[in-house]
């Protein structure tokens, strides 16, 4: 602690000779030569340049001089601090350079070692595909509808124009719950989603409806009895075929790339009229390989079209069923089957692989298919 | 349905180039799906030549009779040639189809001169199947004498390179079950004229007056609206069908039988009307149409013993049912190689009646096929007359008349505005063409404005103003239509619920676990291996009348059976960490079930708001769920070091995972719950609600499921989780001041669960207690028998000042001196 400056004593400003100066001086640059890291350095850095290096303490005295000797001792003690400053510059160079060149080098890893201390998860490319068509639709205004898949065997058929002895009935095998004639069933499509959402909703209707569907099918590579589809329906003033025709070009854009479009073919389903079945135009040769026999095409079997789903304008039969007025209103509907679309769309090659519930299988996908 | 384009075109005049090909792009496009085009014979090279057998050696010593023939080709085929043949049903004289040395067959074989049987067999005598035109092998085709020259060519004569359309013809299209109806669709897509084979009256003899012909009559006119029975007398019943029928009922897909029931079969495939040849001389009385009696059984065609149905539509005599009306004859009176006396039976049956009686029966046949998709009314005597005239043609004998009987049919007249096709394709369509399109198809158009339409007889599916616009529509080709996009409607996006279910996949798959979609069928045994008890909810499972397999008849309560198969067949392929998880839809029935009725729904009405309700009550409850389970381990060991096994704690984080990604606060409590080891299961909550389970399985179901040791799960009801959320969560108040960390141990006995303990830290610590943590629990001689010491971490904060020492010393007195109220707390030194 310095005194009171009330008057000079020349023993307590020892620290601002020339010599003692000096001396700081060869210590500070003998400590910063001898640092052998950076480490080193700043250890020297503090100690020698620091709030409470020798010098920084010889300069707090300058204020007890007397003012002849004020601006001698400033300027020495600035030089040396110069000094000390150069000389720590110079050799932090001197050991950056160093470590550069050696340590990084000498601490590197192998990065290729095995890194899978955390599993990657991932969800089943059913559940992703169908959350990309139902984004598609969201995108054009449609709403997600859903139903129960254990359903009353009106929904699933009744209301839709397909009567008990009506021959189309046998075309879905039916699971029926409890009896044949219980009145429950396991839903065999999506469309009694549509039914009660034309039941629930106000007009206009727009909605999508992905889910799990159930036939009497046995399991092998092109078959399951567990399956998903995804239906739309829109019904409001106005709606065409023309408009479902559209709708359905979009959609195919969206899913496999600009210019890839749909063609209808007449058909039946009880519950459209007019009928259609949906071929995607094939988004791998996009028909080429129709006429260009060296360039068979495996997505479509060289047809240039691959069987898609199905749609329609729907049935006034079945707009009527639910209480709405077919004079003013009309709707459409399509549906598709997920798994023959992750088939065709992904290269699967075996339904077995989406149901077994491999977890290779998953993995392959992570969280998009 | 197949059609051979030979048999088209004796209806249509179809261009001479177009191919089989091309005709089915045509018919694809107007709505009859050709599956398939057939090339009859296809793989067939070099020459077929007709041959004349002229001389059989019989060859006896070898295990089964073996001919040596002598068989004329001709000149140019090298005259007489010696030829092996193991079939019986030909006789030297015959004209067959010989393909000599070098003929290339179906499947790649190639005809060479070899030794067999002792001789040089010089060639081939064919059979239907080795020339790929059907699958009689009984014996080789012999062709008829005067068609036959010797060294003509036999390929063109057996309809070689004819092709078959294969057509998926879709219910409603029951007309196009016919040549008939094929060769008119064929027409409508060339613009050709078409002669309708089922509006041609077919000239018979005058029947003759000697004998009567069988009577009829029609019992019940519900099912049966038109009767018609021709009796034909003095019928060689050893005739044989002509090859060309026998051919094209191959190429049809059928198989030749008899003359009388070939021409049967054969005037059903060319007009789509079914017929049924009785033994006129084992009918007694009047053939009626109607239905079953009580008690009444028949012995039908396929020798089944039915027990009939009084619902059952019967053919009868006096003697009782000989038939199953509109699906199959019975066997007692069927025709045999003794018949000269047949009567002919030609019929319109109610297809709803035929459906219904088909399936009581388990039965389709080609005949009720068509009943059930409707026949043309008008076509029975028509039909009837083809047959009949076939039948004498080739089988000899006199006709001796018709009974008919018939109630009044009804005429469905549909009135439609003329641009209601074109305001539904988007586009407009003229009144001409619309008019065109559907007279076209077969219908009695009138008015201009305003149409009037009579749909033609064979069109029962034409019924409304829409079925009319399909049949424009599809003749003018769908690909005219516009591609156009409805008015971009203002939805509202995904549903809370919808969002949050891919948060928590999300979340589970960013943790590691991958999703697996299983079936969701389950035994009783599976429930027996979870150890869930006979009042357990999910021992309420719906059973399915036809399930897949017996052993799992169940709807799936709980996911967990589903994820255990899923863990043992992974673990079977070489896995050994899993890590697994699903979301889908459990259901069981209430704990009692509704006595209501099923309201009575029909088409005609929008049900009311009451009946909706009262399915909903008829159906099973269901919920999704949303489960994991985890063996093995979680993080995997390696160079870096040990990994880390899957365990309780581990299953309850899983649990807890869920809820937060979803932004819900849970809290943890020990239960004691099937599948779980009963000291290691904890009860999710949020708000009051158990929202599900998690933990270590017990050891008893993991040997009864057949899991490896310290196998763990979890199940949560997704709905509970989702129903506990709110939408729009309350942002946090984040202090910024500085916080202050206090550590204390508490000494407790061993059976206080710890987060009791840190709850009553949280509300002795009160507002400036920001957090609890347990991060150090120990037991042993230090803290004693039956205690146990829990450290936690405590952190202080103010929102508006830094603390002083004195206030969080404070904090830290009222937390700890809450715990120590409640569970006699010791503060550790």
């Amino acid at each position: 602690m310095s005194a009171p400056n009330s008057s000079f004593d020349p023993k307590q400003v020892a620290n601002l000779q020339a010599e003692a100066i000096d001396a700081m001086v060869t210590a500070a640059t003998a400590a910063i030569a001898t640092a052998t890291d950076l480490d080193a350095l700043k250890e020297a850095r503090l100690g020698h340049a620091g709030d409470k290096s020798p010098l920084a303490l010889a300069n707090r005295e300058i204020g007890a001089l007397p003012p002849a000797a004020k601006a001698d001792a400033g300027k020495r003690v600035g030089a040396a601090r110069a000094q000390i400053k150069q000389a720590l510059e110079v050799r932090e160079k001197e050991l950056l350079a160093e470590r550069d060149a050696r340590v990084l080098i000498d601490e590197a890893v192998d990065v290729t070692m095995v890194n899978d201390r955390h599993v990657i998860g991932g969800r089943h490319p059913l559940t992703t595909l169908m959350e990309r068509i139902a984004e598609v639709f969201v995108a054009m205004g449609y709403e997600v509808a859903e139903g129960p898949e254990i359903e009353a065997e009106w929904y699933n058929f009744d209301a839709l124009n397909i009567p008990v002895d009506h021959p189309a009935r046998s075309m879905q095998d039916t699971f029926f719950v409890e009896s044949p004639d219980s009145g429950i069933v396991l839903r065999t499509q999506t469309s009694p989603i549509q039914v009660r959402a034309m039941l629930e909703r106000t007009l206009p209707i727009y909605v999508i409806s992905p889910g799990r569907v159930y036939r009497t099918d046995e399991l092998d590579a092109t078959h399951t009895p567990v399956f998903h589809q995804v239906e739309g329906l829109a019904v409001d003033r106005g709606i065409t075929m023309g408009d479902l025709k559209g709708t359905l070009d979009h959609f195919a854009t969206a899913m496999f790339g600009a210019g890839i479009v749909t063609r209808l073919r007449p058909s039946f389903f009880p519950f459209t009229e007019p009928s259609a079945e949906v071929d995607l135009q094939c988004f791998v040769c996009r028909g080429e390989s129709v006429t260009d026999s060296s360039r068979p095409c495996r997505t479509c079997g060289s047809e240039g079209w691959i069987e898609w789903g199905g749609c329609g304008m729907v049935n006034p039969r079945v707009l009527r069923a639910v209480g709405i007025d077919t004079d003013e209103y009309s709707g459409f509907a399509f549906g598709m089957g997920i798994e023959r679309t992750l088939m065709f769309r992904n290269g699967v090659t075996d339904m077995r692989h989406m149901v077994e519930g491999d977890v290779r299988f998953t993995q392959a996908f992570g969280l998009e298919a | 349905m197949r059609a051979p384009m030979s048999w088209l075109r004796e209806f249509v005049d179809i261009p001479s180039d177009q191919s089989g090909r091309d005709v089915a792009d045509k018919l694809t496009n107007r709505g009859l799906e050709v599956e398939f085009v057939e090339r009859l014979g296809a793989g067939l090279s070099g020459p077929l030549v007709v041959g004349r057998v002229i001389a059989i050696e019989e060859l006896t010593e070898f295990k089964k009779p073996i001919r040596f023939c002598q068989v004329d080709l001709g000149p140019e085929f090298g005259g007489v040639r010696g030829i092996i043949c193991g079939a019986r049903n030909f006789q030297a004289g015959d004209a067959v189809a010989v393909a000599p040395p070098g003929t290339v067959l179906p499947g790649d074989f190639t005809i060479t001169a070899r030794e067999t049987y002792g001789k040089t067999s010089d060639g081939m005598i064919c059979s239907e199947r080795e020339l790929a035109l059907g699958e009689n092998h009984d014996g080789i085709i012999v062709l008829a004498p005067d068609v036959a020259e010797i060294g003509a060519d036999a390929a063109a004569i057996l309809g070689i390179g004819d092709e078959i359309l294969d057509i998926a013809v879709t219910p409603d299209r029951g007309y196009a079950l016919s040549i008939r109806g094929i060769a008119r669709e064929v027409a409508t897509a060339y613009d050709l004229p078409f002669r309708d084979p089922g509006l041609e009256l077919v000239d018979l003899a005058a029947p003759s007056a000697d004998q009567a012909p069988l009577p009829c009559a029609i019992d019940d006119s519900e099912v049966c609206d038109v009767l018609t029975v021709r009796t034909i007398v003095g019928f060689d019943p050893t005739a044989p069908s002509p090859l060309w029928m026998q051919q094209r009922i191959a190429a049809c897909g059928m198989r030749s039988i008899s003359l009388a029931v070939d021409v049967t079969n054969y005037v059903m495939l060319e007009t789509g009307q079914p017929l049924h040849a009785f033994d006129r001389g084992l009918i007694t009385g009047t053939l009626q149409a109607g239905r079953a009696k009580p008690g009444e059984t028949l012995e039908t065609l396929d020798h089944v013993e039915r027990s009939l149905s009084p619902q059952d539509m019967v053919i009868r005599d006096d003697s009782g049912p000989i038939g199953l009306a509109g699906t199959m004859g019975g066997f007692a009176t069927e025709i045999t190689d003794a018949t000269t006396d047949i009567a002919l039976e030609a019929a319109h049956f109610i297809a709803v009646e035929v459906a219904r009686t088909a399936r009581r029966h388990g039965l389709s046949s080609e005949a009720s096929r068509r009943f059930e998709r409707g026949v043309d009314p008008l076509l029975a005597p028509y039909a009837s007359a083809r047959a009949a005239q076939l039948l004498i043609e080739y089988g000899g004998g006199t006709y001796v008349g018709m009974t008919a009987m018939e109630s009044p049919i009804d005429v469905t007249s549909i009135t439609m505005s003329a641009q209601h096709p074109g305001d539904v394709a988007g586009t407009p369509i003229a009144t001409e063409e619309v008019i065109a399109r559907l007279t076209a198809v077969g219908c009695d158009v009138t008015g201009t404005d305003t149409l009037t339409v009579i749909p033609p007889s064979w069109r029962s599916d034409l019924r409304d103003p829409a079925d009319l616009v399909e049949e424009v529509l599809r003749l003018r080709g769908y690909d005219t239509l516009p591609s156009t996009l409805p008015m971009a409607h203002a939805g509202f996006g995904f549903t809370r619920a919808q969002r949050e279910r891919r948060r928590v996949g999300l979340a589970l798959a960013g943790a590691g676990f991958l999703e697996i979609l299983n079936y969701p069928f389950i035994g009783e045994f599976e429930l027996d291996a979870l150890g869930v008890l006979a009042d357990d909810v999910r021992r309420r499972a719906p059973q399915l009348a036809n399930p897949l397999s017996d052993e799992r008849p169940l709807m799936r309560t709980t996911l967990l059976p589903g994820l255990f198969a899923a863990v043992r067949r992974n673990l079977g392929r070489g896995a050994t960490n899993l890590a697994l998880f699903e979301i889908g839809s459990v259901s069981h029935w209430p704990a009692t079930r509704t006595d209501i009725d099923w309201p009575d729904l029909t088409m005609e009405r929008r049900p009311s708001d009451e009946e909706r309700s009262v399915v909903e009550t008829k159906i099973p409850m269901q919920y999704q769920s949303i489960a994991a389970v985890m063996c093995g381990e979680l993080e995997s060991s390696g160079w870096w070091g040990a990994g880390r096994h899957a365990d309780t704690f581990a299953a309850i984080a899983t649990a807890q995972r869920i809820c937060s990604a979803v932004g819900i606060e849970t809290t943890v409590q020990a239960a004691d719950f099937a599948p779980f080891h009963p000291g290691r299961c904890a009860a999710i909550m949020a708000d009051g609600i158990v929202l599900g389970y998690a933990g270590e399985l017990h050891p008893r179901v993991l040997e009864a499921a057949d899991l490896p040791a310290r196998t763990v799960a979890a199940e949560l009801n997704l709905d509970a989780v989702l129903f506990v959320g709110v939408e729009a969560r309350p942002a946090p108040a984040v202090g910024t001041f500085p916080v202050a960390k206090e550590d204390i141990a508490l000494v407790v006995d061993a059976d206080v669960a710890a987060a009791d303990v840190a709850e009553a830290l949280r509300l002795g610590g009160g507002d400036l207690l920001e957090s609890v943590r347990l991060f150090d629990v120990y037991t042993g001689p230090q803290v004693g028998d039956g205690k146990k010491s829990l450290a936690f971490a405590l952190r202080f904060r103010a929102p508006d000042r830094t603390l002083a020492a004195e206030e969080t010393a404070a904090a830290r007195q009222a937390a700890v001196a809450a715990a120590t109220a409640r569970f006699g707390a010791a503060l550790r030194s």
